[in-house]
């Protein structure tokens, strides 16, 4: 059912692009987003009320994409969900044909516009990994229950290479694999020391062998975003020759300069062992993916 | 212990607006170490109160005293021979407290002057520090003596989330990433090795999933 998934085991360099729903009901946003995005990526991975923000549910905007013949990427996050729910939703993600799901924990309620919000956290991340692998293993729920069938999915899980403590972020790399992840999406890389830092780790522990490696990429809008990101997103690394070289260039010039960085780290990426694809999250700005794919060589992607 | 602080003496005067005689009822445990509801803490909204009411000339009765512990009949029946006197009781106890006064007099309002906020600690001079959630299936031994569901914001078992920075949590960059202190701690007693497990999805039952909790202890009873 996955299409990423045929792709990664045929050993091509994979490519996913990010799409946020709407804060409205409209379809058509997601569909103009996901034409954008046709034959251009692999796969498009739907987030999930990202910053804790409303949006349409991504599972409806994951069935609209399908229905419109892309490989969605169902992001789930616990924050909003109990065990109930999440395994319901993994259900039905499946029945309506989705292939894919990434198990994430969400950014916390606090950042995002319901404040007052409870934040579930009834399962972790890697709980949830677990709880996808022996549903689709095993055909059991949590506490043993068997299903009548089972969900056929393609289980993702996200790493920051970035955060702290360094020594302990391949551990938890490991644990989601042992968890049940079979590919992994990182967090945005700008720093590509601390990168290959973390994923020559990885590749002495022997885990590319386990798991599909995409480096996140997002390419930069304008020096003040990228020094939002550097100072006020936890987690985020951005090295200060990047923040310097978007000040360096003319408003007018901003965002060639932010396509050209994401697409020579792309470049890097590419011939780094342990990395078997790219998972570009260009924010609010899908527009520029089939740029980015089509100068970093990875056009045209194989067919469906 | 049990936290609280004070509510905003305007929300509490409107509570008690409709009151003529009012007994404000201290209680010397958790809320008196917190500094919100012990016996000077009593005294001190008892004239403040007395003090606003004189402002707007009205004719209100206002007493203090203070138990021992606000949660424990035997210590509230003392007030079996007075309770008669008011025709409220503002309770400055938790809400343990509150409710234990009102189970106990059925026929007076029982008002709540604080509000209840944690099992805590107290870390430094008017510091207090959440570190218990009372999960009822205690987890400090496996995470070194930290409890991620108290501490870790998103109250993973498995953490630490990709917002860990510098020892700091993404929520706050005050507030400590509980993670950090769980590898730091294990770390330090050779025991990092626990973290390799993949900690299991909480039985939340022990808590919140069969209604409100009892203890039932027979040997206790007479």
């Amino acid at each position: 059912m996955s299409h990423l998934k045929q792709i990664l085991e045929k050993g091509e360099f994979a490519v996913t692009a990010e799409c946020g729903p709407p804060k409205g009901a409209d379809s058509e946003i997601v569909l103009r987003k996901g034409d954008l995005l046709r034959d251009k990526v692999d796969a498009v991975n739907v987030t999930d009320n990202q910053t804790a923000i409303v949006r349409m549910s991504s599972l409806a905007a994951c069935t609209l994409l399908r229905g419109a013949g892309l490989d969605p990427v169902l992001q789930m996050v616990v924050r909003d969900r109990n065990r109930i729910a999440l395994q319901s939703d993994i259900l039905g993600a499946s029945a309506l044909g989705i292939g894919n799901l990434l198990c994430l924990s969400g950014d916390h309620q606090s950042f995002g516009n319901q404040p007052q919000t409870v934040g579930v956290f009834d399962l972790d991340s890697i709980q949830l990994l677990q709880t996808v692998k022996a549903m689709r293993d095993e055909g059991t729920i949590l506490g043993g229950d068997r299903l009548s069938a089972r969900p056929d999915l393609f289980i993702g899980a996200a790493a920051n290479p970035f955060a702290d403590p360094l020594e302990f972020r391949v551990t938890r790399l490991a644990k989601k694999i042992r968890a049940g992840a079979d590919f992994i999406q990182t967090q945005c890389i700008y720093n590509l020391d601390r990168f290959k830092t973390w994923i020559s780790t990885a590749v002495d522990r022997g885990l590319p062998e386990k798991v599909y490696i995409l480096g996140g990429v997002t390419p930069l809008k304008s020096p003040g975003m990228a020094r939002y990101m550097k100072n006020r997103v936890s987690g985020m690394d951005i090295p200060d020759e990047i923040v310097k070289r978007m000040e360096g260039v003319p408003k007018e010039k901003q965002r060639e300069e932010g396509i050209r960085i994401c697409v020579e780290t792309i470049l890097r990426l590419k011939e780094m062992p342990g990395v078997s694809g790219v998972h570009i999250m260009a924010i609010e700005w899908e527009e520029a993916v089939g740029e980015i794919v089509e100068r970093a060589g990875l056009l045209p992607r194989p067919g469906f | 212990m049990i936290t609280a602080e004070q509510k905003p003496i305007d929300e509490i005067r409107e509570m008690i607006g409709p009151f003529k005689r009012i007994l404000v009822l201290g209680c010397a445990s958790c809320v008196a170490e917190c500094a919100a509801g012990g016996e000077k803490e009593t005294a001190m909204l008892g004239s403040a109160l007395r003090m606003a009411a004189k402002m707007e000339k009205k004719e209100v009765v206002i007493e203090e005293k203070t138990l021992d512990r606000q949660c424990v009949n035997e210590f509230i029946v003392l007030l079996d021979d007075t309770i008669d006197q008011y025709d409220a009781v503002l309770s400055l106890g938790c809400g343990a407290g509150v409710q234990a006064v009102a189970d106990m007099f059925p026929e007076t309002p029982v008002i709540p002057a604080l509000n209840t906020e944690f099992l805590g600690e107290t870390k430094a001079q008017g510091l207090w520090m959440e570190n218990c959630l009372g999960c009822g299936d205690c987890m400090l031994y496996y995470f070194g003596g930290v409890c991620p569901l108290a501490r870790c914001s998103k109250q993973l078992f498995n953490g630490p989330c990709g917002g860990s920075v510098d020892g700091r949590c993404e929520i706050n960059p005050e507030m400590d990433c509980a993670w950090q202190l769980i590898i730091d701690r294990l770390s330090r007693f050779n025991a990092l090795d626990r973290l390799e497990d993949i900690y299991p999805p909480k039985d939340w039952s022990r808590k919140q999933g069969s209604g409100p909790r009892k203890i039932v202890r027979e040997d206790q009873q007479r």
